[in-house]
């Protein structure tokens, strides 16, 4: 499988381990992956704040680029996933009211699509296929699937998976042996976005979630988003559950026993090495 | 324009200029409160959200561009997703941002959320991609907080999660192209 690729800003620097262990689990999977050529930012969630038109036009470079490499687009980021795949939905469906994207890039004929990362691994490579592929199961290991926002909604627009109960990420980790908690907070905002303006609703905000996995007996998050995880492991707030976040890419490169993966949680600002020790998890 | 007392002035024309802007039916809210019953951030609000559409249908221009509700609200879309008139709220807040910005109106945004949305964009408009460690020490430095922030950088920094270094995008040709455009057709707007 071929697939045009998009790390994004985060997966640069915050997110450095979700990009490592993208590429690496791709890699496994037999899948492809061709960095989208000179790509530029997704615009988040500053362009949409203040500007309607660039938040479309800034994703939609990056589609006309992959278009001309002709295979559809992956993209680990929950964020850079939510605003690629609006900027396709605005493109198909002919709303672009200034013509702004195609005066400025040309026009986007809609032969490719927006996947996320987990999309494709559940969807296109497939349950079967990920079993195969499972050499240290990771029993023990108790985690509640954290999707965020981003990943589900607009559901209209995103639509691989249910806006209020998505259920793709639980079957994946029980594939992967772990045993998944059921908890009500699957799509609740991690206030990441406040992280930087306003830090205690930020804090305040991963700090209940945090009290909420713990509540439901989890040791552990499981993320698909670089905003998530690092909001959730720097804002965490005094006298919480130290609770680490895996990124899912992680937990599918150490239940496949690939090389590297205690280079990438080295990375975390939780230490998860005590949990993984502790169950014997760690190699 | 009416003005009541306490400084209460009614835009007749407010509420039509939102709904053409976002696209949102926001006449067809009846006020069932299922955006506020979902809405995680209510609690840091000045408004709830249904209180801003509410406000939105009166015409309380100055009051809803006042308040800290359209920043810190994170656009996690619970509200548009679960309302049953179809009414996508966080595309509403993001209008009134516009418009707050185009006011001249920080409104009771903390600590400058739009002028960190501002640099955030002109990284953008520079490099065509965002270093985030330069980011953030610009916006530590312009709000006074960069004691503040100084561990939280220094905690990503040793984990190697703020490269000093970032990559750029080569053709800055496309950027500026696009830059360009966007500011003829908001000065086209404005004319």
């Amino acid at each position: 499988m071929r697939l045009s690729y998009y790390p994004g800003c985060s997966l640069e620097a915050t997110g450095k381990e979700y990009d490592q262990s993208s590429r690496a689990v791709c890699t496994a999977l037999g899948i492809h992956l061709a960095e989208i050529d000179d790509w530029n930012c997704c615009g988040a969630t500053s362009a949409h704040s203040i500007n309607s038109t660039l938040a479309l036009a800034l994703p939609a470079r990056n589609l006309l680029i992959a278009e001309r490499a002709g295979f559809d687009v992956v993209t680990p980021c929950a964020a850079c996933y939510n605003r690629l795949k609006r900027a396709e939905h605005a493109l198909r469906h002919g709303q672009d009211p200034d013509r702004l994207v195609g005066s400025a890039f040309g026009d986007f004929q809609g032969k490719i699509t927006v996947l996320s990362l987990l999309e494709v691994v559940v969807k296109r490579v497939g349950f079967d296929e990920i079993a195969a592929h499972v050499r240290r199961p990771l029993n023990g290991l108790k985690v509640v699937s954290y999707y965020g926002c981003l990943l589900v909604r607009p559901p209209e627009i995103t639509g691989f998976d249910s806006a209020e109960n998505p259920v793709l990420l639980d079957q994946l980790m029980t594939e992967l042996g772990a045993e998944v908690k059921s908890w009500s907070c699957k799509t609740d905002c991690c206030g990441a976005s406040s992280a930087l303006a306003s830090p205690q609703v930020a804090a305040g905000m991963a700090g209940r979630l945090l009290e909420m996995a713990a509540e439901a007996g989890a040791d552990a998050l499981v993320t698909a988003c670089p905003l998530c995880q690092t909001n959730l492991e720097l804002h965490r707030p005094p006298g919480t559950p130290r609770i680490p976040s895996f990124y899912f890419t992680e937990l599918l490169g150490l239940a496949f026993g690939l090389p590297g993966v205690s280079l990438w949680l080295r990375r975390h600002l939780v230490n998860p090495f005590p949990l993984l020790q502790e169950l014997t998890l760690a190699y | 324009m009416v003005a009541y007392g306490k400084g209460l002035v009614q835009d007749g024309d407010f509420s039509r200029v939102v709904r053409k802007k976002s696209g949102q039916p926001i006449e067809r809210c009846y006020q069932c409160q299922k955006c506020a019953a979902g809405c995680l951030l209510s609690e840091y609000f000045d408004y709830a959200p249904n209180q801003i559409v509410r406000m939105i249908q009166l015409g309380l221009r100055d009051r809803v561009l006042q308040s800290n509700t359209i920043w810190l609200c994170s656009g996690c879309q619970t509200c548009g997703a679960r309302c049953p008139n179809g009414v996508d709220i966080a595309a509403v807040m993001d209008v009134l941002k516009e418009m707050a910005i185009a006011a001249g109106i920080n409104g009771g945004a903390p600590g400058g959320v739009s002028s960190f949305h501002q640099m955030f964009v002109d990284d953008i408009r520079r490099r065509g991609r965002i270093n985030e460690a330069l980011l953030l020490a610009r916006y530590s430095l312009k709000t006074h907080r960069i004691w503040a922030d100084l561990g939280a950088g220094w905690a990503l920094f040793k984990k190697g999660k703020l490269p000093l270094f970032s990559s750029r995008v080569r053709r800055r040709q496309d950027l500026h192209r696009l830059f360009l455009e966007l500011d003829r057709q908001q000065w086209g707007e404005l004319a």
